[in-house]
């Protein structure tokens, strides 16, 4: 349980961490703008809860969020548990040992993704500006996906002990070559949603694991191997909404072809790309 | 009375949230490990801090910071003064950054590494220094991205090729960079841009696009973000060498 003193200081931290806010949005208020602040009761309320809201979030995140991570990663990682001999033996850093663990970051990632409520938001924009093409459930699932195959990817990497910046940098070629065959309108969104995915519950429980990670396999250290994870889910998102409204505009391509194929009836061949 | 209903609805969305993360844990910590939590009663403690930490945080974003930021937002991209407008952008992004949860931390949580590492030395006062210079790095790169972002939408770059450049920018960094500031700078991208910044940002390029002529506020008025979590790879993998 934390003590009176230490929540006394997360919330003296809170409160220097939010007061930069507060100064900016006054003085471009009063000073710029030159008007008055509508509702003053309501907005310091506001930033009273945001204060309060915070502190407890910060002490939570130590008390259960943190542990939390680091002890699944010394459990997953237990010799004990992958049945292997001593630590330290070769037969401890094979790949195939850790399955249950790939399956732990694959459903921490696709179910926390699933449910973040800026994604629900971006995704239902999306559903609008294809005109239809691209479903708001199907692109929460390929981004759910993406992230989902990111973090496994990342703890994979962390097992295996290559450098993070082949997997980054092979992750940015993709995204750069998928950029030129995808629908136009998407591209923003895309980008966009590497960044949206990763929320403030997430962030800390996966960097948790891959530090945990890093710190009980053979061969790692926390220092070289412990980041990386919530790079690779904000990196893959992007992929695989390229990729979804890809097959998207393909499927719908092919049922125009088809339609318009049996409706004209003289059997000729529609010229490609003439359905968009 | 009325405002601890009003809290009731954020409660109930954070706890929807939470749940999947608890369940996948559960269902790992008894099913396939077959393990007892140890400290139970902690725990819960402290995942009930975080619930209730999650919905104050959220209500207060909604009653103070949100409705003001917003208006602020719009009125400044009307007010049609470019010098004003970039120095709000950054001072926007530079202020959301410094507060936001998941970069604070993870700023502590890299010192901690750190100094354990031995990449600074092991007192209370270097890694704080270090936390917080690692904060300060991310929300520099932040207020520069969201003027990069903006001036992108009034002169109608391509975003494609802004981008592209970036990423040449940090590969090249990376080559350069020391191994140990990598990782942390690749995830330090994806974990700027969360609760305070995306809905901020998102209003000013919204705003701002909406008030132009021939910008359409659903192709321009997105892609700050992408920019909000490149840039900051950059400038903490330039933070790594320089330390």
């Amino acid at each position: 349980m934390p003590g009176l003193d230490q929540m006394l200081a997360v919330f003296l931290d809170t409160l220097r961490d939010v007061l930069p806010i507060g100064v900016v949005l006054t003085v471009f208020q009063f000073f710029i703008l030159k008007r008055p602040i509508p509702n003053p009761h309501q907005v310091l309320l506001g930033f009273a809860y945001v204060v309060i809201g915070l502190t407890l979030f910060l002490l939570g995140l130590e008390q259960a969020l943190f542990p939390v991570g680091r002890m699944m990663a010394s459990q997953f990682t237990d010799p004990g548990f992958l049945g292997t001999q001593g630590p330290g033996g070769d037969q401890a850093n094979h790949w195939m040992a850790y399955l249950w663990l790939y399956l732990f970051a694959f459903c921490i990632g696709f179910s926390t993704t699933i449910v973040e409520p800026a994604l629900i938001a971006v995704a239902h924009k999306a559903h609008l500006l294809s005109g239809g093409t691209i479903g708001a459930w199907g692109l929460r699932i390929a981004v759910a996906l993406g992230v989902a195959l990111g973090i496994t990817l990342g703890v994979y990497r962390i097992i295996l002990g290559v450098p993070i910046h082949y997997f980054i940098i092979a992750g940015y070629v993709i995204v750069v070559v998928q950029t030129f065959f995808a629908p136009r309108a998407i591209v923003p969104l895309a980008y966009d949603s590497g960044g949206v995915t990763t929320s403030t519950v997430t962030v800390p429980l996966v960097a948790a694991l891959g530090l945990g990670l890093a710190e009980n396999i053979p061969g790692r250290t926390a220092l070289i191997d412990g980041f990386g994870l919530i790079a690779f889910a904000s990196l893959f998102p992007i992929i695989s909404v390229m990729t979804y409204a890809q097959i998207s505009e393909w499927r719908v391509r092919k049922r125009m072809n088809r339609l318009t194929k049996r409706s004209a009836g003289d059997n000729q061949e529609n010229p490609e790309g003439e359905y968009k | 009375m009325q405002s601890l209903k009003s809290l009731f609805r954020p409660l109930l969305e954070s706890a929807r949230d939470l749940t999947p993360i608890v369940l996948v844990i559960a269902f790992f910590q008894f099913a396939v490990l077959q393990q007892p939590l140890p400290n139970l009663g902690g725990l819960l403690f402290g995942l009930l801090l975080v619930l209730m930490g999650l919905t104050f945080f959220v209500r207060g974003l909604d009653l103070g910071l949100f409705p003001i930021g917003e208006a602020m937002a719009h009125a400044l991209a009307r007010k049609g003064s470019l010098f004003w407008l970039l120095c709000f952008a950054f001072c926007l992004g530079f202020a959301t950054t410094a507060a936001e949860p998941a970069l604070i931390a993870i700023a502590e949580e890299a010192a901690t590494v750190a100094a354990t590492g031995g990449m600074i030395v092991d007192t209370l006062d270097a890694r704080d220094g270090y936390a917080l210079g690692l904060r300060l790095t991310v929300a520099l790169a932040v207020g520069t991205a969201i003027v990069l972002g903006v001036l992108r939408i009034l002169k109608g770059w391509p975003i494609h090729l802004m981008i592209a450049g970036g990423y040449l920018l940090v590969v090249l960094l990376t080559l350069v960079a020391p191994p140990e500031i990598i990782g942390l700078a690749y995830d330090s991208g994806g974990v700027t841009t969360s609760t305070i910044t995306v809905p901020l940002v998102t209003a000013l390029g919204v705003g701002l696009a909406s008030s132009l002529k021939g910008r359409s506020p659903l192709l321009d008025g997105f892609g700050l973000i992408a920019f909000a979590s490149l840039l900051p790879i950059s400038f903490v993998l330039i933070y790594g060498m320089v330390i």
